[in-house]
């Protein structure tokens, strides 16, 4: 009877083991098909329409219909953003992981953070929307830009929405922090002022590394949202305020009408595939910053 | 498509298996493509599903390459296109209705029309203020659409000439987004499908004197207007063809969704 039993939960065991590692098997293919398949498209425009990469990389000049994908003015548009959102974005969100961490009263973190879980559960397509309909307006009337639409649109629409990302994981870097340090600290006459920007930050400058790190791939990645405000228009941002596009705006954009196998249709997927190498790039750096961490 | 006709005869045969089968459509056409066409295809799908309930009609955008492309994949049945398919020499053309475009700007430039060269200097960045063209001391913001875009092809050909569209100007993808936006940015020009500007408000440019009526486009006299294209795997059969009739045939869709009947049409061109 025993035995009968022993063997028939060392039975389901290993179903369920089975089960597992098909899952994560799963996972691990799904990521390689994607790279894989990335590689081969992505590359096409180089070994099949012999555009050179640094070309691509560098050249501002995008004209398909003439043979011209040098796609600068994107990755250019695509780090301008990114660096705005970042820091605009960035020091707020630290600021009030901090605040969450080390002074807000119980009653108001308890209020705060279902408040962040919101801003993360909006689409990107009603941020985008909001930016439409109320900053592009306000962008246009209050400086000399004729339309609104440009960098600062799209890069104060990307600090917002890269925020809960930023403010989550800067509030978990404090509180992982050991408790002795702080106290450490108070005992020897520092302030709180003192104690939080000479020790807590130095101590946590590695969780907050990722949390920037974080809010930058998030940043990079947005696509929606920044489409709606920042113009599309394929030149280098002259000006904070000018129109422009970046990587993922571009792909969205020109998708639709792109015929298969043509030059355009392969530059657009070298660009994902260039969105994904930068995407792995970052999580690399997460990687590096966590293990200084440890 | 053709996993959802797979799908649904999965469906019909495991319902028929195991209970009294309910009654399922026994045809399905896809259709993806230009969204100019698409209001004009969802309304007729709908009239057409109540008269045949045993066929089901999927409609969906994706614009006149997506269209293409699909079509040509064989992944749809029919692919809606603004523009002809000189790639695809396989697609059978099947012209529907005609498509009208206007040149509109916002309602603060008061001019009633402009020249095709006039049109030329603004969309090729050449011209960057209102005031080079007769208007008022106001910058000009070119809205275009994106590249390989039907409406934007039209323009291109019809009104462009040699002309080359700037690229660095703002893109909008989809008609109702450039209507929004150059209704609410002040110095703004676009162009844009009749059925998007008609009621918006905007101010539609006479072009060389002639302003954009279907009366002008049916005479010949008013250049911007294309041919809407429903690209079949060969010539229709069926549903499909009997499908493609119906959208052609119904005049009241045709002229309510803001297209032009072929069969009204006094100038026959080949060409768009």
């Amino acid at each position: 009877m025993i035995a009968v039993q022993a063997r028939r939960s060392h039975r389901t065991e290993r179903i369920a083991v089975i089960g597992l590692r098909v899952a994560a098997g799963f996972v691990i293919l799904a990521m390689a098909t994607l790279l894989l398949y990335l590689a081969y498209e992505g590359t096409k425009t180089f070994y099949v329409d012999k555009f050179p990469l640094w070309k691509f990389l560098f050249s501002t000049s995008f004209d398909p219909d003439s043979g011209q994908v040098g796609s600068g003015v994107f990755i250019i548009g695509t780090l301008a953003v990114t660096l705005f959102a970042i820091l605009v974005g960035g020091p707020f969100g630290i600021a009030v992981g901090i605040f969450l961490a080390e002074i807000a009263p119980y009653r108001m973190t308890q209020l705060l953070k279902p408040a962040i879980e919101v801003m993360v559960g909006i689409p990107s397509v009603v941020y985008g929307w909001l930016g439409l309909t109320l900053l592009v307006p306000l962008i246009r009337t209050h400086t000399n830009s004729p339309s609104g639409f440009g960098l600062a649109a799209a890069g104060i629409v990307l600090a917002i929405m890269i925020l809960p990302t930023v403010i989550t994981l800067s509030e978990d870097a404090f509180r992982s922090l050991p408790p002795t340090i702080k106290e450490g600290s108070l005992a020897l006459g520092a302030t709180r002022f003192q104690t939080i920007m000479r020790v807590l930050v130095p101590s946590a400058s590695s969780g907050l590394a990722v949390a920037l790190i974080l809010g930058i791939a998030r940043a990079i990645g947005e696509t929606l949202a920044i489409q709606m405000v920042i113009g599309n228009a394929t030149r280098l941002p002259m000006g904070i305020f000018a129109p422009t596009a970046a990587l993922t705006t571009e792909i969205v954009t020109d998708m639709p009408g792109a015929t298969e196998g043509t030059l355009l249709e392969h530059a657009l997927f070298s660009m994902a595939f260039l969105l994904l190498v930068i995407a792995m790039l970052l999580i690399v750096f997460v990687r590096l910053a966590l293990r200084k961490r440890n | 498509m053709k996993r959802n006709a797979a799908l649904a005869a999965l469906l019909v045969g495991c319902s028929a298996a195991a209970l009294t089968a309910p009654a399922f459509a026994n045809t399905s056409i896809t259709i993806a493509g230009s969204t100019a066409l698409l209001p004009l295809v969802k309304d007729a799908s709908e009239a057409y599903q109540k008269a045949h309930p045993d066929v089901q009609i999927s409609v969906s955008g994706g614009g006149s390459g997506t269209g293409i492309n699909q079509v040509a994949a064989k992944a749809i049945d029919i692919g809606d296109s603004d523009i002809q398919a000189p790639a695809h020499p396989e697609l059978h053309d099947n012209r529907v209705a005609v498509i009208g475009f206007a040149v509109v700007t916002n309602p603060d430039v008061k001019l009633k029309g402009l020249t095709k060269a006039q049109l030329q200097g603004i969309f090729s960045g050449k011209t960057t203020n209102w005031k080079q063209v007769g208007g008022a001391d106001e910058k000009i913001v070119v809205i275009n659409r994106p590249r390989n875009s039907g409406t934007r092809a039209v323009f291109t050909k019809t009104i462009m000439g040699s002309a080359v569209i700037d690229e660095s100007s703002q893109v909008e993808d989809a008609t109702g987004t450039v209507v929004s936006v150059v209704k609410t940015t002040p110095g703004a020009i676009s162009y844009a499908a009749f059925s998007g500007t008609r009621g918006s408000g905007l101010n539609e440019l006479e072009i060389d004197g002639v302003a954009p009526t279907d009366d002008n486009i049916r005479s010949g006299k008013y250049p911007d207007w294309s041919y809407e294209h429903m690209f079949t795997q060969g010539e229709p059969t069926g549903e499909v063809a009997k499908f493609i009739d119906f959208v052609a045939g119904s005049k009241d869709l045709v002229e309510r969704d803001g297209f032009i009947l072929i069969s009204s049409m006094k100038v026959k061109e080949t060409d768009r």
